[in-house]
């Protein structure tokens, strides 16, 4: 193959990678915004949706994507309920301190990563594809259900951002971020919008992982690429902007995509984990962003 | 006077224990105590001066390549490789808090998370030089201190403690001298230091060298004590133990990074032989911490028991 061919596959890729690393960072930059907690379990509960994915599609009887359906439902749904019962049980009691939230979800990440490899165990397991689709170029063949991710995530981004511009839900969480004790004074129930955030969070992070199991298999492991890389997206386009975090997304993404190719995977996560850092250093409120 | 009795006290007692117990715990020790100089660095910048960082496995691994790989590729004896290690640790806590002492809070968590990622991944890319994920063995010639081999239980407790207790009295002194108490100023009201005349960004970065300095002076124990240096321990599980310690034992507190160190220890050791599912003890036992118990074991002493408690 040319030079060309390879740098078009390298870009589809980086933007199978943008798609669903958008859906997870969008997940983190809400909770962030909204509730100013740094939730370093948001990995696992993308791990937690891969899993369930899995646990769906193999009791689920029929055609694949009666299976991949019913998982895009119920993982999501269950993760969600999950991150719901945290935020009651642990983050609540903790008055949403930024640094006890911490601590508090790094014992969360440990905690679900030994649950997952204690019922689900050490191995790696692929779902089947919802359908099977090869799209010929002339230089190389493609799957057409990677393409399918970045329609779904194009269309679950138009709709969180539709969620978050045009509804009563959205203004009521927007008004919580700009003001918690503001919305308070008027009326809003600050507690139950904490708790739905958090739970969309954690859940856009399921739906990504379910998106993304049939190219990447389920493994109790896997939560640790989207949290690094979700942070470096989520810093990059500015803690709490929706927008910086999709482009973000797509740039980290794109630039993953080809600098693995030509270069190395390693080599490319030294480059974004420096840059994220520096990025963090000089320029806090992120590249998108405006000043907090 | 007190103080001193405690502390002198504890040394005496630990060394006490070590020396009747079997090999097999006196080994363990060794361990715990290497471990806890490590954890008292992590509380000296925690603890004391509140810059909650998750880098600090950077500063372990960096001590022990600092020792490690000079050992391993130059046949560097023990002492030069422990003291390179530890100034390597040092070297790389300054290099990392002129950047990362820039920002503060929450932002200062992922900056030092960041920049230990992209550390422990140079160590895979180069692992060429490095021994990558499996790591390397340093050679036997370069693990012998006063001319005993670091292989042998008693010479390696020797040394493990002598380290600890130097840490120990070391941390001590800081912690009660005037700029200990510019430590925890910074960690109560930073605002409030700079009206005073100091500098916070020089002390800050002060502190986090010295912590570097334990930090790598336990890498650098850990590589030529117990024979071995790889990446794994350069990842962010190994910033979050001496976190795990550190809260446990009770934050800024001298005592309490040893403390939770040998708990944990022998916590998670106990719940191995039980199940293998420990990661969810740590999990488990950060959590309630964090919940029910934010000052940890001697921060509750300090709070009931003994308000004098350094």
């Amino acid at each position: 193959m040319a030079f060309g061919p390879f740098l078009l596959l390298a870009l589809m890729e980086g933007m199978v990678t943008a798609a669903y690393l958008s859906l997870a960072a969008v997940g983190l930059s809400l909770v962030f915004g909204v509730m100013r907690v740094v939730n370093v379990a948001h990995g696992e509960f993308f791990m937690l949706g891969a899993v369930i994915a899995w646990f769906v599609a193999s009791v689920v009887p029929g055609p694949a994507w009666v299976a991949f359906l019913a998982a895009l439902v119920v993982a999501p749904v269950l993760v969600a309920a999950l991150a719901a019962v945290t935020d009651a049980l642990i983050l609540k009691r903790l008055n949403y301190d930024p640094e006890a939230t911490i601590v508090a979800t790094i014992g969360l990440l440990y905690m679900l990563q030994q649950t997952a490899l204690t019922f689900y165990g050490p191995d790696a397991r692929a779902v089947a594809a919802p359908f099977d689709l090869r799209i010929q170029t002339p230089w190389f063949g493609y799957s057409g259900y990677k393409l399918f991710v970045v329609a779904a995530a194009i269309v679950v981004l138009v709709a969180v951002w539709q969620l978050m511009a045009r509804t009563k839900a959205g203004l009521v969480m927007r008004a919580t971020q700009v003001d918690r004790d503001v919305a308070r004074a008027f009326g809003i129930n600050v507690d139950r919008v904490y708790m739905g955030t958090f739970a969309l969070g954690a859940g856009l992070a399921a739906l990504s992982a379910v998106l993304v199991v049939p190219i990447s298999q389920a493994h109790y492991l896997m939560g640790g690429d989207p949290l690094l890389l979700s942070f470096i997206v989520v810093i990059i386009g500015g803690l709490g902007s929706l927008r910086g975090t999709v482009l973000a997304a797509l740039i980290i993404g794109l630039s993953e995509g080809v600098i693995s190719m030509f270069f190395s995977p390693t080599l490319a996560k030294i480059i974004a984990t420096l840059a994220v850092a520096m990025v963090l250093v000089f320029r806090p409120q992120g590249l998108f962003g405006t000043k907090a | 006077m007190k103080v001193w009795g405690l502390h002198f006290g504890v040394l005496a007692a630990v060394a006490v224990a070590g020396l009747v117990v079997p090999d097999y715990h006196m080994t363990n020790l060794a361990r715990i105590m290497v471990l806890a100089v490590f954890a008292m660095g992590y509380n000296l910048a925690f603890g004391y001066t509140g810059l909650l960082g998750l880098g600090h496995a950077m500063f372990f691994a960096a001590g022990m390549y600092g020792a490690g790989l000079p050992a391993w590729h130059y046949g560097l004896p023990a002492v030069p490789a422990l003291a390179l290690g530890t100034l390597a640790g040092g070297a790389m806590a300054v290099t990392v808090g002129l950047l990362a002492l820039r920002t503060a809070g929450v932002a200062f968590m992922i900056v030092t998370l960041m920049f230990a990622q992209a550390f422990y991944l140079t160590l895979l890319y180069f692992n060429a030089y490095t021994g990558g994920d499996e790591g390397f063995v340093p050679p036997d010639a370069s693990r012998l201190i006063l001319g005993f081999p670091m292989s042998g239980d008693l010479p390696r407790f020797i040394v493990a403690f002598t380290l600890f207790a130097v840490a120990l009295i070391l941390s001590l002194i800081l912690v009660r001298s005037r700029f200990g108490r510019v430590m925890v100023a910074l960690r109560e009201n930073e605002e409030r230091v700079r009206l005073l005349g100091i500098n916070p960004f020089a002390a800050k970065l002060t502190v986090l060298g010295i912590s570097g300095l334990y930090a790598g002076l336990a890498g650098a124990a850990y590589a030529i004590l117990f024979g071995y240096a790889g990446a794994s321990f350069a990842t962010i599980q190994y910033s979050i133990l001496p976190m795990l310690y550190v809260l446990l034992g009770g934050a800024g507190t001298v005592l309490g990074a040893g403390l939770g160190a040998g708990l944990m220890f022998y916590l998670t050791n106990l719940a191995s032989d039980l199940t293998d599912a420990w990661q969810f003890l740590v999990g488990a036992v950060l959590v309630i911490l964090v919940l029910f118990a934010p000052k940890g074991i001697l921060g509750w002493v300090r709070a009931t028991l003994w308000r004098g408690l350094p």
